[in-house]
């Protein structure tokens, strides 16, 4: 089976996903990575050493800013010259667009967050939550290529083999600009929230400090950064419900949940947060959950493995110095 | 200006939705617009007051789905359309966006469609992408701010990475997400408004379009498995002492 693998990445930055989307496509046959983009030629390295048998360049200035309709048009034209099987890509918000536009163009289907891929006698055969992770569904795409986009972390991501090349081939791109691009505000720390092993994620609790005075802001905020202390300590990724980023205590892109983003880490750690359905579906799937709430009676204990019933911010500063002193950091 | 707003109806996220002989199921929780889709109404009804446009409400779904509709009425848009047809059972996105783009030339067009980011059900979020690329319109996806200038729009789209500015002609097909603003409420007025609005019912052949074949289909369907949900709570004399207990379990799971 030839697979192709659109490898998405933001100016350069590669979504690791798309290394798992990578891997799963060798577990099929032959693997084709899709770089796009301008000066890109690094990305199509990294490729090869993620396992690519060949890679697929389209290097071109007026790919420079990741637009929907010539990212499209550029891999419908691809898949139109050389008829892969299958495509994948990881599923990030620029990777929902290009497939679904070039699905129009390419007369097929997308199956979205698989979460598991089996090739059942020449058939692919996806698996992917729906009704928000409430029900699993095992779905089939008639048309061809089938393109499926991969939720990051249910793939495991291939090692890396320094020095190892393969064909690499030009193409042209379609760059068909109807959007402009007119600037960026990129976020000083980029948060990766769906490839993180851990998470650490504070709720409308994080602000109610009585001790830290009268300004919810302010105490929020200190909130927030011994949360991030302990997600640093960790490794991991600050999150968010969405009573704090609606307060404006924390940026939307940190938000987990129904409007934000469905996380599945090895370690999720809930501080100050109730646990409302629409923040439950966006992480119940985490390997561990701990959670640590002044509410005996939060529903966010009914999925955690481990809970505290303390303040956050006595509890969340001494986990940090445990973890600290047995990590030996 | 001139906006229609799609929007679909789901049940409700309270809802304990489960796989029961090869159907999703959902007892008897009530059905509502789309989440997502009441952002859309919102930010359509936005647009619509800032250039004295006219915002047209458009759902595919059965004769029960005019309830989300009225909803949209409700919230203050000024017409609703409902596509209906039992050929359209087991739609997938690309047959939604074909029924959506016809249905949208038959209102007459419009300078800006607006979706949610994705629904409740499904959840795919294929369909702003494929609506847009069946009418040949850009495609401003995950806007948080939304301006018009004349013949142009100019969105906020909020990535992962932060925040970019986009602009594009119109007509544009734009799907908005949370930073938009909070829907609002219906009106008194409004649900009186809606309660009257006759909708009308347009099938395929009024769209002149022939039932669509599902490209992608359900082969199975499954409850996810079960999960051990016994909490055990960490206690102890001080925090360091429950801090210490707590670090000790989780490094035993083996996840870091």
């Amino acid at each position: 089976m030839k697979t192709f693998v659109y490898i998405d990445h933001f100016k350069g930055a590669v979504q690791p996903a798309s290394w798992e989307a990578l891997g799963l496509a060798k577990t099929f046959g032959s693997a084709v990575a899709l770089v796009f983009g301008s000066g890109v030629d690094g990305i199509a390295q990294s490729a090869f050493e993620f396992g690519a048998d060949e890679v697929l360049l389209v290097d071109d200035p007026a790919l420079l800013d990741y637009r929907a309709e010539p990212f499209a048009s550029t891999l419908s034209a691809l898949a139109a010259a050389s008829s892969p099987d299958l495509i994948l890509f990881p599923t990030t918000a620029r990777t929902r667009e290009l497939a679904a536009m070039s699905a129009v163009d390419l007369g097929t289907g997308v199956l979205t967050d698989v979460t598991a891929l089996e090739a059942d006698d020449g058939n692919l055969v996806a698996t992917r939550p729906i009704y928000e992770g409430k029900v699993l569904e095992k779905t089939v795409c008639a048309g061809k290529p089938v393109m499926a986009t991969i939720r990051a972390r249910a793939f495991p991501k291939p090692t890396a083999e320094a020095g190892r090349t393969g064909t690499l081939t030009r193409a042209d791109a379609k760059a068909e600009a109807i959007t402009a691009v007119e600037g960026y505000a990129v976020a000083e720390n980029i948060v990766n929230l769906t490839d993180s092993p851990v998470i650490v994620s504070g709720g409308r609790g994080v602000s109610n400090n009585p001790s830290l005075g009268l300004d919810e802001k302010a105490t929020a905020q200190k909130g927030f950064d011994l949360v991030g202390d302990l997600a640093s300590v960790l490794g991991g990724a600050v999150g968010a419900s969405r009573a704090a980023v609606d307060a404006g205590y924390i940026p939307y892109s940190n938000q987990v949940g129904q409007t934000g983003k469905v996380v599945s880490p090895d370690l999720y750690i809930a501080a100050g947060i109730s646990g409302a359905i629409q923040h439950l579906v966006g992480m119940r799937n985490a390997k561990v959950i701990v959670a640590i709430n002044k509410d005996a009676d939060a529903p966010i204990f009914t999925q955690a493995r481990y809970g505290v019933v303390g303040d956050l911010f006595a509890i969340i500063p001494a986990l940090t110095e445990a973890f600290k002193k047995k990590l030996g950091k | 200006m001139k906006i229609i707003a799609c929007i679909k109806q789901v049940p409700d996220s309270e809802a304990k939705v489960k796989a029961e002989n090869g159907q999703v199921s959902w007892g008897d929780a009530p059905l509502v617009i789309n989440p997502f889709d009441e952002y859309a109404v919102e930010g359509a009804l936005q647009q619509k007051e800032t250039t004295n446009g006219t915002v047209t409400a458009l759902c595919i779904g059965p004769e029960s789905a005019k309830d989300a509709l009225k909803h949209a009425l409700a919230m203050g848009a000024d017409e609703a359309v409902l596509v209906s047809d039992s050929a359209l059972d087991g739609l997938d996105t690309l047959g939604a966006a074909r029924v959506l783009a016809a249905a949208i030339q038959k209102i007459g067009g419009a300078d800006m469609v607006v979706f949610g980011r994705q629904t409740l059900d499904n959840g795919a979020g294929l369909t702003p992408a494929q609506t847009a690329r069946v009418l040949g319109w850009p495609m401003l996806g995950l806007a948080g701010q939304i301006k018009v200038d004349g013949g142009n729009v100019t969105v906020e789209r909020v990535i992962e990475e932060g925040r970019q500015t986009v602009s594009a002609k119109l007509p544009a097909v734009l799907s908005v997400v949370q930073s938009i603003g909070e829907p609002r409420y219906p009106s008194f007025m409004g649900i009186r408004k809606a309660s009257k609005a006759a909708i009308p019912v347009w099938t395929l052949a009024d769209l002149g379009v022939a039932a669509p074949t599902a490209l992608v289909t359900r082969a199975e369907l499954m409850n996810p498995p079960s999960r051990e949900t016994k909490v055990e709570i960490i206690t102890g004399e001080s925090p360091a002492e429950i801090a210490d207990k707590l670090a000790d379990k989780i490094l035993a799971e083996k996840v870091l």
